[in-house]
């Protein structure tokens, strides 16, 4: 039996493929359809799940308004905060540093990846309390001043936490940026100002969109941070979710808010391509 | 004789070491190294003679290398868990917890993979409703001495007349204040909430945790602890809600924060009143006059645990009064068994932390059932979190 070489290409392909389609099928596929299946369930009297078909806890959301009113905000503001931050360092990485160090400050950005992000924002949580900073301010005299768990330690852990993942990006798109056209615009007469106005910002928009949708997203999931920075008090979808799993049991409702944020997600990252696109005049943009 | 009796060993003296070694390492499995070094062999001849070995019992059945155990933040002594593993060879994952809701959670979703869990008083009857309890064998439990016992708060781990917990200890629920950063002098629930609205501002605690939490604003206002009545939580709730701008944290886990002063008062349960108070005099442990929590916690083995005998072998271990004795020293939790209350030394038993007169016991009141699994007070805990 023959097989031509178009049948042993695509018999090549599926096969390399299989491996991750069964991955995602079995842990991201499936999960999900039992999650969308339980949204239209109802809480057991103990608690769990017991099968029904109600759109109850669809009707329900408003209970975590708060939630997702929070979560919303957070997401942009924590993203637009990494991004005031990233952008000066990512620049300064990909054109003022010298090559020689280049590849030196780039890992010192990555390397902090390596250890969990528990374990940093435990770390700021022995930087921000009594013991920490509020103890070296009482030294010179000020005292009582409290840092943990107030909104800005929250926001403080967010853009401590997400900053690598911004950086990147808009470094890689910066890199690529072809020197020329910063000398030609220098000839032309334009000021500094603007030709990074001009021609280095637009050009490093894709990486921009892509490290702000990247961040955003992770940030509609978080829950370590303001958990541990935020005592408790500061209450997003993550920590709507992990009570409703983990206290109430209320499967059903936790699945219905599960299945909202995604949908939030997927509609926050098409209007966000739909801008990039715009933006970078091609639909050449990839982000994420 | 040409022969010397080295030859006869199964393993070299520096054989032995290297082996030793190797399992101190954890390069090797205890079973390997009682195999090779013939110790294992040792240890079963030994077992057949009573008073041959101190802890017969735990050569009898395989208890396996490892298992983990459900339990709450600072309830143990680090060295007892130790000690179990040097007797026994079994290593224990201790795995803390915030509240029962949560213990229960993780039951109902299974595999979770504990062979002995403390659940409080007031849950048990929804653990075996649920049957995610089994009723316990006492066979294997000898140390476990049920005429020694006080039934005031024993009576929950028994259900139809079958045994499904055994008390650990108990204790209450009341609040710590820091003497040197409050000065004003507080007694009741209602104080509590008035002082971290004020003078506490930004610096008290309350539990992530409906029953208590909840529970003690109820008692604040004048209703009773475990209270479902709507209007009532309603009240309840606007109370939390009022105070939650002015509070430190919501969290169970408090002793890291009082120790370090960035909270001045917390919600808190009596070890670990007595653990703050012992380290830090200046920390006082206050039962509210107006009410709050008295409780028992059990010691119970889910019907799913993946090594049940190493489960029994460490609750037997645990119910040996020698070793709870050294417990309740080092968590300052009472205990309900008069065997443990004679060893203890007078500090504890004269302890006015763990051991409260019997009249400010008084006021207070066991959890019910109900709340654990009442919608609506779960709710009322988010939207107070979410607020």
């Amino acid at each position: 039996m023959a097989t031509s070489p178009e049948t042993k290409k695509r018999l090549v392909t599926a096969a390399l493929l299989a491996p991750a389609s069964l991955w995602l099928f079995v842990f991201l596929v499936l999960p999900f359809i039992a999650i969308v299946v339980f949204a239209f369930g109802e809480r057991a009297p103990e608690g769990g799940y017991q099968p029904s078909f109600t759109l109850e806890q669809f009707a329900n959301l408003g209970a975590r308004a708060a939630a997702f009113k929070n979560t919303l905000l957070l997401a942009p503001v924590g993203a637009f905060l990494c991004l005031v931050v990233a952008y000066p360092v990512a620049y300064y990485l990909a054109v003022k540093a010298s090559p020689r160090y280049r590849l030196v400050l780039v890992s010192l950005v990555v390397v902090p990846f390596w250890t969990s992000l528990l374990v940093r924002v435990y770390a700021w949580m022995y930087i921000l309390g009594a013991r920490g900073i509020p103890h070296l301010l009482e030294m010179i005299g000020i005292e009582n001043v409290r840092l943990l768990n107030t909104p800005g330690a929250v926001l403080l852990g967010i853009v401590y936490g997400y900053l690598p993942l911004m950086i990147m990006p808009i470094y890689v798109s910066l890199e690529k940026l072809d020197r020329r056209l910063l000398e030609a615009s220098a000839d032309l007469g334009a000021k500094p100002l603007s030709t990074f106005f001009g021609i280095t910002l637009p050009l490093s928009l894709p990486g921009v969109m892509t490290g702000v949708a990247l961040v955003t997203i992770l940030l509609l999931g978080e829950y370590l941070i303001p958990q541990l920075l935020g005592g408790g008090k500061v209450f997003f979808i993550g920590n709507a979710l992990v009570d409703l799993f983990l206290q109430s049991r209320n499967w059903p409702f936790g699945s219905a808010i599960a299945v909202t944020l995604v949908v939030v997600v997927v509609f926050i990252l098409l209007i966000a391509m739909r801008i990039a696109w715009r933006f970078a005049g091609t639909r050449q943009v990839d982000l994420v | 004789m040409s022969k010397d009796y080295k030859d006869n060993l199964p393993i070299s003296a520096s054989g032995f070491m290297d082996e030793f070694m190797r399992l101190k390492r954890g390069s090797v499995s205890r079973r390997h190294f009682l195999g090779i070094t013939g110790l294992g062999l040792a240890t079963a001849v030994m077992t057949r003679f009573p008073g041959a070995l101190s802890t017969p019992a735990y050569a009898a059945e395989d208890l396996g290398t490892q298992m983990s155990i459900a339990t709450w933040p600072n309830y143990h002594d680090p060295a007892t868990f130790e000690n179990f593993t040097a007797a026994t060879g079994v290593a224990v994952e201790v795995n803390v917890f915030g509240s029962n809701e949560e213990m229960l959670a993780k039951l109902q979703a299974g595999a979770s993979g504990w062979s002995l869990f403390v659940p409080t008083n007031y849950t048990i009857s929804t653990y075996q409703k649920l049957g995610l309890i089994d009723e316990l064998d006492m066979s294997k439990v000898p140390n476990f001495s049920s005429t020694t016992q006080n039934t005031r708060f024993t009576s929950e781990g028994q259900i139809d007349g079958k045994t499904f917990a055994v008390p650990k200890n108990w204790g209450t629920t009341g609040f710590a204040v820091n003497t040197d950063k409050l000065k004003t002098p507080l007694k009741s629930w209602k104080d509590f909430f008035e002082i971290a609205q004020t003078e506490a501002d930004g610096r008290a605690m309350v539990h992530d945790y409906q029953l208590t939490t909840i529970g003690s604003a109820l008692v604040s206002l004048g209703y009773g602890f475990n209270s479902i009545d709507a209007g009532e939580l309603a009240k309840a709730e606007e109370l939390l809600i009022k105070v939650k701008p002015h509070l430190y944290a919501i969290n169970s886990d408090y002793q890291p924060s009082m120790r370090s002063t960035d909270a001045w008062m917390t919600m808190c349960w009596t070890n670990d009143g007595a653990q703050l108070n012992r380290d830090m005099p200046e920390i006082a442990y206050i039962l509210g006059t107006d009410g709050g929590e008295i409780w028992t916690d059990f010691y119970a083995i889910p019907k799913d645990a993946p090594n049940k005998a190493a489960g029994y072998a460490l609750l037997n271990y645990l119910m040996d009064p020698t070793n709870a004795v050294k417990e309740h020293i080092a968590n300052g939790a009472p205990a309900t068994d008069s065997r443990v209350i004679e060893l203890l030394p007078k500090e504890i038993t004269s302890n006015k932390i763990v051991y409260p007169d019997e009249a400010s016991l008084t006021p207070l009141e066991f959890g019910a059932a109900v709340t654990l699994t009442d919608p609506a007070r779960a709710e009322l805990m988010a939207r107070f979190k979410s607020a």
